[in-house]
């Protein structure tokens, strides 16, 4: 399935190809300016020295084979390993000018202006009224609140679906459903970031395409990253693309995940400059 | 065919050992039930005939071997009185600690609270009584307050434990949903964690008053010098109905005796219906969560 990424013909579904919208690297804000990063769980390291910058309101794509630390780095972005009690993290993650892990920066204010939807559909066993008013409740954006939660599942594109049995389960919806409900949730909040980890893996195509739909829709207000390991899904809504793949083995005979190649998704899609890359995107690897 | 012959490698001889453990097995599981059968059938046969309106509308004549109505009114309410506070006392406790357990504490730290939960469930219960007799009773004199407060030691390892399993119940995925969004860990905890463990916290909570509520011996100690009139201030001490078991079936009334079988009756009754209550409710909040799995 690969191979065809490299000379399909832009799908006539996305009448606004990314690529056309990419501004040139001057006029590019830089959201995050990622420093040498190294992370690790119990002493072996997921991700090794990846420096790399991602910008504003852009949906920049994190590729590659699995194990190679692609939700590690995701994970790493709004600080969400600090769950993980074994997990460190090295080097510097400058966040519109402020390091995301130096002392005093509280990983719930980060998470506040950096919002993550799940691989898995997670949405809270209350109604789908209260998925969306929750966060906006115990945030204190308690004004408006019918309204902030219509403008989150209209954003969604959900709330048609949805209008009419808002105080039902949330968990009775469909996977697709529910996930865009997620999405939902993470955006009435008014984060700068939405990051997704693999959000349509578990969702059949239709709701896939909806959902890719919808970045293109939200990135004129949030940035995007997304972790995918469907190559089509990269090519289709990111404008810029990094490719993570494993390390040759170090001298403890560790092989640990790194980023090869970060460029507009075109170029890493047609003329890749690491050969690995080429081999990925072609589908002789992975 | 040799190998499948009927004796190869002593399989006759392994057959009859399996055979006989498998008895013993069941038969074991069988008195297990029986003690239990037995028990019941024969409070109720002995308890039965006692229980009428009286036994919970009259407090206790104060004359033996007359044929006046009597009854146990001041035991059932102290009994509702003394472990309904120490529910009220247990509760918020071992809530609170369980979710410290599961959601806060690192994982030394909650291993020792478990390991120290586990050993207090093990205390005898006149361990309990004498300490309350010591902590409060010496100073302050015996109350319901007191019988409480040991009920409350108690019950609360074992609310705490049932509410922990209920909370490690909680998939992660959910805490990570709300945690995504800037909500605070408390929050998140109070917001969309304990509201899937309802059903634990009520089950663990059953399960705990059917426990004490048959407690005699921490209330011996604090709760056990009373009168036969109904009362209701928990500042005094109040009658319970296991004490009043104890002191009637050394009464020489036989109408006594008669009715210390009625309150056992009773007693066993309340048990068995909280204990089957609360295994429904834990049936049924596992089907919920089973829902979004």
């Amino acid at each position: 399935m690969a191979t065809a990424v490299a000379t399909q013909q832009p799908e006539p579904r996305v009448e606004l190809t990314p690529q056309a919208t990419l501004p040139p690297p001057e006029r590019r804000e830089t959201v995050f300016d990622i420093r040498g990063l190294t992370a690790s769980y119990g002493g072996v390291p997921a991700i090794s020295n990846v420096s790399m910058q991602i910008y504003e309101n852009l949906v920049t794509a994190v590729i590659g084979p699995s194990g190679c630390g692609k939700s590690t780095f995701i994970r790493c972005l709004n600080r969400m390993n600090d769950l993980v009690p074994s997990f460190r993290a090295e080097g510097e993650i400058v966040y519109y000018g402020l390091d995301l892990q130096g002392p005093g920066i509280d990983p719930v204010a980060v998470r506040r202006r950096i919002g993550m939807v799940f691989q898995k559909p997670n949405p809270f066993p209350k109604s789908i009224y209260d998925n969306v008013a929750f966060g906006l409740r115990a945030l204190g954006m308690k004004d408006d609140l019918d309204g902030r939660v219509e403008h989150a599942l209209t954003q969604a594109a959900l709330w048609d679906e949805v209008r009419a049995r808002l105080k039902t389960s949330a968990l009775e919806l469909s996977g697709g459903q529910q996930q865009r409900l997620c999405i939902a949730r993470a955006i009435a909040v008014e984060p700068d970031v939405v990051l997704l980890d693999e959000p349509a893996s578990a969702l059949d195509p239709i709701a896939t395409s909806s959902i890719e739909d919808l970045m293109h829709e939200l990135k004129r207000e949030y940035t995007f990253v997304i972790v995918t390991h469907n190559m089509q899904q990269a090519a289709r809504v990111a404008d810029m693309t990094a490719f993570f793949s494993l390390s040759s083995a170090g001298e403890d005979g560790r092989r640990s995940g790194t980023l090869v190649e970060y460029d507009a998704t075109q170029k890493i899609f047609t003329t890749p400059a690491d050969r690995r890359t080429e081999d990925y995107v072609t589908g002789r690897f992975g | 065919m040799s190998a499948l012959s009927p004796n190869a490698d002593g399989l006759r001889r392994r057959r009859a050992v399996n055979r006989l453990m498998e008895v013993v097995a069941t038969a074991a599981a069988f008195a297990a039930v029986g003690a239990l059968g037995l028990m019941i059938v024969s409070v109720a046969r002995r308890g039965g005939a006692a229980i009428d309106l009286n036994l919970f509308a009259k407090t206790p004549h104060p004359f033996s071997f007359t044929n006046e109505p009597s009854g146990l009114a001041n035991a059932f309410a102290g009994t509702a009185i003394i472990v309904g506070i120490a529910t009220a006392m247990s509760l918020p406790v071992g809530v609170l600690s369980a979710i410290y357990l599961n959601e806060f504490a690192r994982a030394r730290v909650a291993f020792l609270i478990a390991l120290a939960l586990d050993v207090l469930n093990g205390v005898p219960a006149i361990v309990v009584g004498i300490f309350v007799f010591a902590l409060v009773v010496v100073h302050h004199g015996q109350s319901a307050l007191a019988g409480s407060f040991a009920l409350a030691i108690l019950m609360i390892p074992l609310i705490a434990r049932a509410t922990q399993e209920a909370l490690a119940l909680v998939p992660q995925s959910t805490r990570e949903g709300s945690l995504a969004l800037g909500v605070s860990r408390w929050r998140t905890t109070l917001g969309v964690v304990l509201p899937q463990t309802v059903g634990g916290i009520v089950t663990g909570t059953t399960l705990a008053v059917a426990r004490v509520a048959g407690e005699t011996a921490p209330l011996l100690f604090t709760s056990s010098i009373v009168g036969d009139r109904l009362q209701w201030n928990p500042h005094t001490a109040l009658a319970s109905v296991p004490l009043k078991i104890f002191e009637y079936s050394e009464s020489p009334d036989p109408a006594d005796h008669a009715r210390a079988w009625a309150a056992a009756l009773v007693l066993i009754s309340f048990v068995l219906v909280a204990s089957l209550t609360a295994r429904a409710l834990a049936a049924r909040s596992r089907r919920r969560m089973g829902l979004h799995r």
